[in-house]
């Protein structure tokens, strides 16, 4: 079975500038294009968010897509599945707005579709082969691989740092 | 040979296609890979709203969240800091014009009081009209004396507290009634830009609308104000361009010749390296080198300001500056201001090519900097041309590849150069435009833009014009676009709509006429007045229009501001960044009707542009009863 990719988030090199936010509103505009979402009723809702917390972090949150997702056990009208590839996803039509979702979410990454009704998270772009917050980021503070890439890339570093540390 | 789509869709010129996979085998990075990586672009950016004004900030409106901020932490709205960051646009922009204006006065003071080290008064007829238009005495006075007055008085203008702008009335008393009644009237060059920095500061002007006003007022002192002066003074020291026949692209470069690319802006500096690039001397020292001789070659305005008074050949507009190092067989470029990438520094280092930076204002990582001044010119410059010759020598040859492509053009065609084509007179283009052989006259301008694929913006746009009747009168690198094409030829008038092609081969003129650099679009303004002069209308009667299809710069914006406040309306080939705010948005498509006469419109596609400016001219035509 192929390892499928995730979001990561290298809070360190996030620098605060929402481009991913207004990538992934354009991203699930109609017009899928910066000038044309800005003109759209209602207007298109991202997905993701950027926080800040004292003295000078900015963290992007971005749905996990959690493995064992308390979004999905507590969705009172089973609208939460997770599809084949592993996506965590809400099917509009079942969802009732109840929110329970946003209160077992750890994340908090669930918003709230003001016109629709609906809870509104992260689809991971199914449209793109990269989501468009990752191609985006112009710092590469979020990234798009699989586990084990991602976890060798941080083995690498700190077996570096580690040799350094020993005296290299 | 063939070239992958990657490198074909940047580009219609067959001389980039060869010098981007040219670039591509040596692992070269250009201005078209430094986009990719860009993109996509800040879209906070793209729409205006950030502001970087004060320190409580940097803030920014979010176009989507409801819940993200709608106020910056002042209190501005996106309509705020939209208007206030297009008219710090338009300072920049009318800034760069008029400093360039100003040197060219500098240049004329030097020269009466004997301080220049070689320039001359070349046109004494056109000082003579300059001063006549200031009212300064000519009768029994040696031009010296009158320069010196003419400088003086020019110079002023920069520096005016009150009253207005001498060239400014050029323009129709209707026109100047309308700048007056909407408080637009400038009253000194440098009084209006420093205005917009005050303005736009924290806390000050906090009307988008008022705040536009300011930004078209400064934009009329560029227009008809520091691009002006930058064009007359031009002509007075160097001679006012009339049609020459030349040679555009990056074929103009010889594999025998000691090459010299002037780049940059100001013809201070490039007619000094051309005097110096025929000095016996310096060609004898380039011969015993090995070489046939010194071939000095144009880039983007600079290369418009000598190929149209001089002959000298073009090698490209502003994204082939790089292609040209490329080649492997540019021994020298020679810059001043403007339009000049940063990146040429590390770009030299991988050839030969030696990159010469010639004015205090303007110095570059990599480049070797030999200090111009007007005192002490044309040694200044031999200097220069020496350096290149010299290195000469240390050309590669295997890393020279010189693509063969250049085109034929007729350029030059300054105001005086169109009058006397005419025969002496307006009548024949009056009556060409009102027996409709001519349908219109568009001014097409601008630089290129890697948003844009290199030159189809320019080159489609302008053939579609031409094909419907339109006139079409150019600058900057729209101009060096159309001579790439071949369109600035008499026999491109074969591609022209009947009428105009019955009018261009009565008069041997090309369909294109190329009327100089950047800030020559105040010609094609001294056209517009005096034809609307002619005709007893204001310029927002006349069946003319512009476009500037590639367009990128600051000074873009701001010849875009006065091009729309002289009552021309205006198609942008590329988003300005303005959408954020629906207000400013409103006032620049639309309200601006009701202030200045004419408004802009945003079409990406050049075709469809072309159509938006033919359906204006229409529209005027009729209005006007022809």
């Amino acid at each position: 079975m192929s390892q499928p990719k995730e979001i990561f988030v290298k809070t360190d090199r996030c620098m605060g500038c929402r481009s991913c936010i207004n990538a992934c509103a354009v991203e699930h505009s109609v017009s899928k294009s910066l000038f044309g979402a800005i003109a759209e009723n209602p207007r298109p809702k991202s997905r993701l968010y950027v926080e800040w917390v004292s003295p000078d972090n900015k963290v992007p949150l971005v749905c996990r897509h959690c493995e064992d997702a308390p979004c999905m056990y507590a969705c009172i009208s089973g609208a939460i599945r997770r599809d084949a590839d592993g996506v965590v996803r809400t099917d509009t039509d079942k969802c009732i707005g109840c929110w329970t979702c946003v209160m077992v979410c750890p994340y908090g990454v669930i918003g709230r579709h003001l016109e629709e009704h609906k809870a509104v998270r992260c689809d991971r772009c199914p449209d793109r082969d990269v989501p468009a917050c990752v191609n985006a980021c112009p710092t590469g503070a979020l990234v798009y691989q699989t586990v084990p890439a991602y976890s060798g890339a941080v083995r690498q570093h700190a077996s570096r740092e580690l040799l350094k540390a020993e005296g290299g | 040979m063939a070239f992958s789509d990657k490198i074909l869709e940047k580009s219609i010129d067959p001389t980039v296609h060869q010098m981007l996979d040219r670039a591509e085998q040596l692992g070269i990075e250009t201005v078209w890979d430094r986009y990719e990586k860009m993109l996509p672009e800040c879209a906070f950016g793209e729409l205006g709203v950030c502001c970087r004004n004060c320190n409580m900030g940097p803030c920014r409106i979010s176009p989507f969240e409801d819940e993200g901020p709608q106020r910056g932490i002042c209190g501005a709205t996106a309509d705020i800091i939209v208007a206030r960051n297009l008219i710090r646009m338009i300072a920049g922009g009318a800034a760069a014009h008029s400093d360039h204006g100003r040197d060219l006065a500098h240049t004329l003071l030097l020269t009466a009081e004997g301080k220049s080290g070689g320039y001359a008064i070349k046109d004494e007829a056109k000082l003579a009209a300059l001063a006549a238009e200031y009212g300064i005495a000519t009768e029994g006075r040696g031009k010296d004396a009158i320069a010196l007055e003419l400088a003086k008085a020019v110079y002023a203008e920069f520096g005016k507290q009150e009253g207005f702008l001498q060239f400014t009335r050029r323009a129709p008393q209707k026109r100047v009634d309308q700048w007056q009644k909407m408080g637009i009237d400038p009253r000194g060059i440098d009084r209006e830009i420093v205005e917009i920095m005050h303005r736009t500061h924290i806390g000050v002007d906090n009307d988008p609308v008022n705040l536009i006003l300011q930004g078209l007022k400064a934009s009329i002192a560029d227009g008809w104000g520091g691009s002006m002066v930058a064009t007359e003074l031009s002509d007075v020291l160097f001679g006012t361009p009339e049609p020459v026949r030349s040679e555009a692209n990056l074929g103009v470069l010889k594999e025998d010749h000691v090459n010299i690319v002037a780049h940059g802006h100001e013809p201070v500096l490039s007619e000094m390296i051309l005097a110096a690039a025929g000095d016996p001397g310096l060609v004898a020292k380039a011969e015993a080198a090995g070489a046939k001789g010194i071939n000095v070659v144009g880039m983007c305005c600079t290369g418009n300001e000598i190929i149209m008074r001089h002959g000298i050949p073009l090698a490209g507009n502003f994204m082939q500056q790089e292609l040209a190092i490329i080649t492997g067989a540019v021994d020298a470029m020679i810059v001043d201001v403007q339009c000049i990438m940063p990146a040429l520094g590390d770009l030299c280092e991988c050839f030969h090519t030696k990159f010469i930076s010639t004015s205090y204002k303007a110095k570059f990582p990599g480049a070797v900097h030999m200090q111009f001044n007007e005192e002490n010119a044309l040694a200044i410059a031999k200097e220069i041309v020496g350096a290149a010759v010299e290195n000469y020598g240390h050309r590669v040859p295997e890393k020279v590849f010189i693509p063969k492509e250049k085109t034929a053009c007729m350029v030059g065609f300054s105001a005086e150069a169109i009058i006397k084509a005419l025969g002496g007179t307006l009548d024949p283009l009056l009556d060409a435009i009102k027996s409709g052989a001519i349908k219109g006259i568009a001014g097409v301008v601008g630089c290129n833009n890697p948003k844009i694929k290199h030159d189809e913006g320019h080159v489609e746009l302008v053939r579609e014009l031409i094909r419907n009747d339109v006139l079409v009168v150019n600058t900057g690198c729209n101009a060096i676009a159309t001579a790439k094409v071949g369109l600035m030829l008499p026999e491109a008038a074969e591609e022209a709509g009947d009428g105009l092609k019955g009018v261009c081969q009565a008069l041997g003129i090309p369909p294109v006429l190329h009327m100089g650099s950047c800030v020559d679009i105040s010609r094609i303004l001294s056209v517009c007045a005096a034809v609307a002069n002619a005709l007893g209308v204001d310029i927002s009667d006349l069946p003319v229009a512009g476009a500037a299809p590639e367009w990128m710069s600051e000074k873009a914006v701001s010849i875009g501001a006065y091009v729309v406040s002289s009552g021309i309306f205006t198609v942008l080939g590329t988003v300005p960044p303005v959408l954020g705010s629906a207000v400013v948005t409103e006032v620049l498509t639309k309200a601006a009707n009701d202030v200045v006469g004419a408004a802009f419109a945003v079409e990406t596609d050049p075709v469809q542009g072309a159509r938006l400016m033919i359906a204006h001219m229409d529209k005027k035509r009729q209005a006007l009863g022809i």
